[in-house]
């Protein structure tokens, strides 16, 4: 599948949040979304999910506009996971996680369904908390089986707006050790917004930072996330660390004098 | 890692088990209400200033419906009476020769209504709990109540004159029509605000109650203009009731109920999909705009309508739908006939109780309800301490 962005804006009100945002993506890719706080990454998730509709241009799946695509059709296309997330007190994790069957169940739930919902816990290394209810789960826990819903979604095109803001070390990496095998193993594309840099450097194919709605650069991570980059945009002096592990990222201070 | 497999070991109750046990639990709670409300409803037609048996009150209902079956058939379809005159077994008439005209004429009629009341309200709280995402939202927080009640009393105080003369309309008819628009009309300014840049949880009940005021000082202001025939009919809505009960009444209402009902549940699954916020509906694929206005839409008519012959009758809306939730979870499919029961039984067993506790004299329904739904609400807050309730 071939996801293209032509051209997005989107406005609120009178102030242009996203201004003319182009990329495009394929099978088994992941962009990553960097930029600082209200630089326009969950604006341009929101549109591609189409929470929100775009001010100008496009955006094309497989040379279609999403516009001239059916909503329910589109849904099974295309998974989200908002920043900020609802639920409530009396769903159970694997109710939450059916959600992402909607448009699949007509009433009453098949075996397969089921089945689909189990996998999506188990690749997330969840399948022992089905039966919990949400709030008995930490924050992270929590992320998790909004990350599990949009799994049991099986869309072609994930799109993931701060996917690990509430999880610790180890399960940031987990799950995106996850989404990197999925991304692979499905052939799916996945676009995620980030804020840790390194998240970033590591699992993403092609980087696009943004600032103030608009793209600051676009291209292979070592390209685009450089120290003279990230201080433009960041306003914060760091440096690469190479060693037998990778190249790192290491922000150190806020930018002094000018 | 050994512990690992150790922990493999046990079974782990999967997605399917867990499915399965929890509607299993689900429709056995469906059907222990509706049992309840069933026997409640026999136990109510018997007890009150003649005291009936349970034997001469299930005589009496048979009985009765056994003769008037009798009687249509031999009116209308002659050939199928004769078939119905050879089943060798009747329905003998009650010992007690009132229970009948007791039975039939004044207790169920107000028993079915007590029941539709407290399904509609019920039903139209937890359909727009889930719509707002909101667990304080029913038709009573949001002025639907004092609104549909001025429509109704604004009904009785003009007529149905020259407007319901020119829709056709009956007395009863224009009443219910009447609270309908007003109960509408609460229900858009409730929207409208809720839609508004920068507006809270709580700036939204804040505007409802406020709403409920508004109507409630027209309606005393009503009260006021008006003479003392109709001033007596007005102190019904006011206090809330089931006085207003008549077989005209039920059968206006009963297909209404049914109709709203089917119209919600089919709404299930995308209202289950609302819990999870309107950004991830959209994504899968649920018109959330529309949800929302054709849900409260239904659910405003479906109380509305009830309210109409009721006048306000608080709690039930924000009583039954959260018993059930912590019963039996979030899944709209089973909440809303489980809420629909339980406020059924909740208004029906009230009511009863009303009409009974201080025999001959009848109190109004809304204290055993207030009393009751107010300390269930102080429940709720003391559990809602720590834990957030949504």
């Amino acid at each position: 599948m071939e996801i293209v962005i032509d051209n997005l804006c989107k406005d609120y009100g009178e102030k242009r949040v996203l201004d003319a945002c182009s990329f495009s993506l394929g099978n088994g890719e992941i962009v990553a979304l960097v930029g600082p706080n209200g630089s326009g990454k969950s604006t341009l998730i929101k549109t591609i999910a189409g929470v929100h509709n775009p001010s100008e241009g496009r955006i094309g799946i497989d040379g279609k506009n999403i516009r001239d695509i059916d909503p329910v059709d589109l849904a099974k296309m295309i998974g989200y996971v908002p920043q900020h997330f609802t639920y409530t007190l009396y769903s159970t994790v694997f109710e939450t996680v059916l959600l992402g069957r909607r448009q699949h169940i007509k009433w009453s739930v098949s075996d397969e369904e089921l089945s689909r919902v189990q996998q999506a816990l188990d690749a997330l290394e969840m399948g022992h908390m089905a039966g919990k209810y949400m709030d008995q789960l930490s924050g992270g826990e929590r992320q998790k089986v909004f990350i599990a819903r949009a799994l049991a979604q099986d869309p072609q095109l994930f799109l993931f707006d701060e996917p690990t803001s509430a999880l610790d070390v180890r399960y940031q990496i987990e799950v995106m050790e996850t989404m990197r095998a999925i991304t692979w193993e499905r052939g799916v594309s996945m676009i995620i917004a980030v804020h840790d840099l390194n998240l970033a450097y590591r699992y993403a194919d092609t980087v696009l930072l943004l600032n103030n709605g608009k793209t600051i650069g676009y291209g292979k991570p070592a390209d685009i996330l450089t120290p003279g980059c990230i201080s433009t945009v960041y306003g914060v002096d760091s440096f690469i660390v190479e060693n037998d592990y990778g190249k790192f990222i290491v922000p150190f201070r806020v930018k002094t004098g000018n | 890692m050994p512990q690992n497999n150790q922990q493999d070991a046990v079974p782990i109750a999967t997605v399917h088990f867990l499915y399965k046990e929890g509607s299993t639990k689900r429709i056995a709670l469906i059907i222990g209400l509706l049992l309840l409300v069933i026997t409640s409803a026999i136990l109510s037609a018997g007890i009150g200033t003649v005291s009936l048996s349970p034997e001469d009150t299930i005589l009496a209902i048979g009985h009765s419906c056994a003769v008037s079956i009798q009687k249509s058939l031999h009116g209308y379809v002659p050939v199928i009476a004769g078939w119905y005159d050879a089943i060798p077994f009747t329905i003998p008439a009650p010992e007690n020769p009132q229970a009948e005209l007791i039975v039939v004429g004044f207790r169920l009629p107000r028993i079915f209504l007590a029941i539709l009341t407290g399904m509609s309200l019920a039903i139209a709280g937890a359909v727009m709990q889930g719509l707002l995402r909101n667990p304080l939202v029913s038709p009573f927080t949001l002025g639907l109540s004092s609104a549909a009640s001025f429509g109704a009393a604004l009904a009785i105080v003009i007529g149905p004159g020259i407007i319901g003369a020119w829709l056709f309309l009956s007395y009863d008819m224009f009443i219910v029509v009447m609270a309908f628009v007003f109960g509408w009309l609460s229900m858009l300014l409730v929207y409208g605000i809720s839609r508004s840049r920068g507006t809270t949880q709580s700036t939204l009940i804040l505007a409802g109650v406020v709403i409920g005021y508004i109507f409630t000082a027209g309606v005393m202001s009503l009260k006021y203009i008006t003479n003392n025939e109709k001033l007596r009919e007005l102190i019904v809505w006011l206090m809330g009731g089931m006085w207003g009960a008549s077989w005209n009444a039920v059968l206006l209402l009963l297909p209404l109920c049914i109709i709203s009902f089917i119209l919600l549940e089919r709404k299930a699954w995308d209202l289950n999909a609302l819990s999870a916020g309107d950004d991830v509906a959209k994504n899968l694929g649920i018109n959330v705009e529309r949800l929302r206005l054709y849900g409260l839409m239904i659910s405003t008519f479906a109380a509305s309508c009830c309210i109409a012959f009721t006048g306000v009758i608080g709690f039930i809306g924000l009583m039954g739908p959260h018993i059930c939730r912590m019963i039996i979870g979030n899944d709209y499919r089973y909440l809303i006939p489980c809420s629909a029961l339980m406020g059924a039984a909740i208004l029906l067993i009230s009511d009863t109780a009303a009409r009974t506790v201080m025999s001959p004299v009848e109190i109004p329904v809304g204290i055993i309800m207030y009393a009751t739904g107010g300390v269930f609400f102080l429940f709720l807050i003391l559990r809602a301490r720590g834990r957030g309730l949504y």
